[in-house]
């Protein structure tokens, strides 16, 4: 035989072995030090998944920044970053690939420490099975408890218990069985079904691929031989047929695909489907791929889909079978894991993106906090990096969904903050809320055009920003009594005074604010539709609810004027005497003290009140709304 | 197919028309290898019928082996896309070059530097980039998306978290997104599936009698007269291939009896080398790799 037929024969038997191989995704975790890296080193190293030119590199390093005394230190295998490995930590997910005879497995090591939970979080989101390691000279820790919890509402059903580092507990089943006892409740508690509690040494390799001698009273199966044989079909064939459109794909007059990735059940040529949120109805005509029609489309396959209608569908629609479609609502109930370092504040907007669409959305209501520790539910009005609340969200339209229980791909969203563009929340539907169907707007026959025409002036909000003391209260006046000279209609909502009623309830934090600016900017719409020319004069510090009160008005109605006094000097003029208070300690969250401002980036009009008097700034604010025809 | 293969093609399919939804001006950066083979055959996989809608683009180096150019010339042709191949201009007017400048400076100019000059000068929000996570220790903990500075910088320490099949491409002006649709593949997947698949790539990949020269113990192949001997070399016939084809004088081959894609992959069950092995710009200095990336090479 020659060299090369021998390779063609060799292969064509791995090939046939490797054919039925499965591909396990699987997530590490637990508290700093319980060994997460190293475990993974020694699955590595054990099954023979390093290379010698790795190897070299890595009995250099261990001898370099090791911390196992000049033995071979398997967690610089995994600990990719510099920083990590000079620290000794692990700061972010690594993604690590090996195979045995019976599977192929995607491992993400995932971090321990609580500021990196959300990194956890990443892991955990793709993964079937968890790997919780306890020190079983520590037990069952707060991050333990905390971990677990996320992979219980990330929807991870099956997590090996592994009990690491029993060599330093001389082996006692007695300390095993306490840990395993423990957590079997705890995971109970966190919707977790299936532990398989492991006692092991990572560092000495005890039950990780070889039975462990030490431990005769153990008669499971070792980490590995779980883990290949473990069954974890979640069987996302057999649920209804979803996809998310990702792609229209024109390539010709005669040709209209969609293309997306089936993210349950199965479709065919003749099925009778819905596209939401639209509800228009359609069949399939083929099951487009570059191999050729397919029979069947099943969950997990990447195709384009042509109906036998033209029907409008837009990249982020959902194609769902008919009798059995998807919710659609503008409004649903769902857990939040925030992960952005400022705080999740409720009415706040932010970019909500769920499957292959991306809209505008806020928290209405953060019905209460969970302690990940006790599972304890707590009043709150913001959410910090890493907590976990249970909210209910509303969306700028409606959208497609299920609960996240159901179909992960169809429930599982994440929030992006609109000016840093960074991802900064994960969120997992529980259910729609009805109230977006029953509360439907009250149709009025005399609408804001009619309204505005009898006055003979374009309604807009002059919504005033800048420092308390800057002029804001002081210009708006004059210029009301400017407009009420020529004859038009106004209004003027001042802070103080909306604070002595309507925002009575609200104190000065951070979520209070959002609050005050939110209510504002749903009366001075009110006031637009009315047909007024509405006057806000209120600090309004932040940029997000400033674009939050324009996104509430139609084009052309919010006029965004800053009054630009610098902080000196309105603390100089302090007309209220709040600024000595708050410089004194008496007064908390006083913005340009212990609060921030953050200025307008393209305001419609700047006022310098250095520069002009409180009487011209009024002029020109006048000046611009008759040259932009607003009177 | 396998049923891996299935899963990770279906995965990265996924992920390439993701990007092409999301993102304004993509652009694929092809390096002409294995893997740039297997993500160019993905692209087309997820358009079809339509080409893909987004131009291919080269940072030529001037150092690839001949073989490569008129095979990428031919790749590019047949998936009817738009081939940009840039060479940074004032490397190429200093003669910028491995032996006289060294794998270090070469490598910044003609490639990172290079790479990010071409990215500004043609306004890409998006680059594909054919790397996985199986290579080395950092690419392990980069995201699908991963997000640059408008310095083109990585922060390592402040990726944006990834969760599901729901990516976050939103970027400001300048800023932009290196997309890795192969992230979760192994080199001994990218093989089976180019046999699956039936994918060219280029024949340097499968071994030859070819002229070689020993250096520092790898063999480094004389691709032209623009090698400089040192003294006392005298280039030799070897039957070698190449598991990584980066720029030549960089790249060093193997022995190797494998003449076809069968012989690949039984050499791979049993090999005891990883692949970046041949690639001499990797050990420059502890975490090279990584501190190449946040600079801005792929």
């Amino acid at each position: 035989m020659t060299l090369q037929s021998r390779a063609t024969a060799e292969l064509a038997a791995y090939l046939e072995q490797q054919g039925d191989l499965g591909l396990l995704r699987f997530i590490t975790c637990g508290s700093v030090d319980d060994g997460k890296s190293t475990l993974i080193g020694r699955l590595l190293y054990d099954s023979k998944m390093i290379f010698e030119d790795q190897l070299a590199q890595l009995e250099a390093d261990s001898r370099r920044i090791g911390t196992t005394g000049g033995q071979i230190d398997l967690a610089l295998l995994v600990d990719g970053l510099q920083a990590e490995r000079e620290q000794g930590i692990t700061i972010d997910v690594a993604y690590r690939f090996f195979a045995t005879n019976r599977r192929k497995f995607v491992v993400a090591d995932t971090p321990g420490h609580e500021q990196y939970t959300r990194n956890m979080a990443t892991g955990a989101s793709t993964a079937q099975l968890a790997v919780i390691l306890v020190d079983a000279r520590k037990g069952v820790l707060t991050q333990t408890r905390r971990h677990s919890m996320i992979v219980g509402l990330l929807g991870i059903r099956h997590v090996v218990l592994a009990v690491n580092k029993m060599d330093l507990v001389e082996y006692s089943q007695a300390r095993f069985e306490e840990i395993a006892a423990e957590f079997a409740e705890f995971a109970k508690q966190v919707g977790i079904p299936n532990v398989q509690p492991i006692p092991m040494s990572a560092l000495t390799g005890d039950n990780v691929l070889q039975q462990s001698r030490n431990m005769p009273w153990y008669d499971g199966p070792t980490l590995l031989s779980h883990l290949e044989t473990v069954d974890v079909t979640s069987d996302d064939t057999a649920k209804p047929f979803r996809m998310p459109v990702q792609w229209v794909n024109r390539p010709n007059q005669d040709f209209r695909g969609y293309a997306g990735t089936v993210v349950g059940g199965k479709v065919r040529p003749g099925d009778r489907i819905v596209v939401l949120p639209s509800m228009r109805q359609s069949s399939v005509q083929r099951i487009v791929t570059f191999d050729g029609d397919l029979d069947e489309a099943v969950a997990g396959d990447a195709v384009t889909l042509t109906l036998a209608d033209e029907i409008d569908i837009a990249a982020g629609d959902v194609i769902a079978l008919a009798d059995q479609p998807a919710e659609v609502s503008d409004q649903f109930a769902a857990h939040l894991l925030w992960m952005g370092t400022e705080p999740m504040l409720p009415g706040r907007q932010y970019l909500l993106r769920i499957g292959a669409v991306t809209v505008p959305a806020e928290v209405t209501e953060l019905k209460y906090k969970i302690n990940v520790n006790t599972l304890e539910h707590l009043a709150g009005k913001a959410l910090d990096l890493n907590e976990l609340a249970f909210c209910n969200l509303a969306l700028d339209h409606a959208v497609a969904f299920d609960p996240y229980e159901q179909n992960r791909d169809m429930g599982g969203f994440i929030l992006i903050d609109r000016f840093t563009n960074a991802t900064v929340g994960a969120g997992m539907i529980a259910f729609g809320l009805r109230r977006a169907t029953n509360l439907a707007w009250h149709k009025l026959d005399v609408d804001k055009e009619a309204r505005a025409k009898l006055k003979g002036q374009s309604p807009c909000v002059l919504w005033f920003t800048g420092f308390s003391g800057s002029g804001k209260s002081t210009i708006a006046n004059l210029v009301e009594k400017k407009l009420h000279a020529l004859g038009r209609h106004t209004y003027v909502l001042d802070g103080d005074n909306v604070r002595h009623g309507l925002n009575k309830d609200l104190g000065f934090t951070e979520a209070d604010r959002v609050e005050n600016i939110r209510r504002i900017g749903e009366v001075a719409k009110l006031f637009v539709d009315a047909g007024m020319i509405t006057i806000t004069a209120f600090i309004s510090p932040f940029r997000a609810e400033r674009r939050m009160a324009r996104e509430l008005m139609g084009e052309g109605e919010f006029i965004e004027v800053f009054i630009d006094t610098p902080l000196e000097e309105c603390e100089k003029r302090d007309p209220k005497g709040l600024y000595k208070k708050a410089r004194a300690g008496k007064l908390a969250n006083f913005t340009g003290i212990d609060s921030a401002y953050e200025p307008p980036e393209t305001p419609e009009l700047v006022i310098r009140t250095q520069e002009i008097s409180a009487e011209d700034a009024a002029e020109k604010v006048v000046a611009m709304l008759r040259e932009r025809g607003y009177i | 197919m396998l049923a891996h293969l299935k899963q990770l093609e279906a995965e990265s399919i996924h992920i390439i028309r993701e990007v092409a939804a999301q993102f304004s001006n993509p652009v694929m950066l092809y390096s002409i290898g294995k893997d740039s083979s297997v993500m160019l055959h993905l692209a087309r996989k997820a358009f079809y019928p339509a080409p893909p809608p987004f131009p291919l683009m080269h940072i030529d180096t001037t150092w690839k082996f001949r073989e490569m150019i008129a095979f990428r010339d031919r790749m590019a042709r047949e998936a009817g896309m738009q081939l940009i191949a840039y060479t940074n201009p004032e490397g190429l007017a200093r003669g910028i070059n491995p032996f006289d400048h060294g794998s270090a400076l070469y490598t910044d100019i003609m490639k990172t530097q290079a790479l990010k000059q071409a990215l500004d000068a043609y306004g890409f929000d998006v680059a594909f980039g054919g790397a996985r996570r199986d290579e080395e220790a950092s690419r392990a903990k980069e995201r699908v998306f991963s997000f640059r500075t408008r310095a083109h910088r990585w922060d390592p320490r402040n990726q944006r978290p990834e969760l599901w099949r729901v990516y976050n491409g939103r970027v400001a002006k300048g800023e932009s997104v290196r997309a890795f649709p192969l992230s979760n593949w192994t080199e001994l997947d990218i093989w089976q599936y180019i046999h699956a698949q039936d994918i060219p790539v280029v024949p340097l990949y499968f071994s030859a009698p070819r002229p070689v020269v020993q250096r520092d113990g790898q063999w480094i192949m004389v691709d032209d007269d623009r090698l400089p001997l040192q003294p006392g070399e005298v280039p030799q016939m070897r039957k070698v291939r190449f598991r990584t084809l980066g720029c030549y004088p960089l790249t060093a081959a193997v022995d190797s009896e494998a003449e076809d894609l069968a012989g690949i992959i039984t050499e791979m069950m049993v090999s005891r080398t990883s692949e970046r092995h041949g690639r001499l710009i990797d050990k420059d200095q502890a975490g090279s790799m990584e501190k190449k990336k946040q600079e801005g090479y792929f």
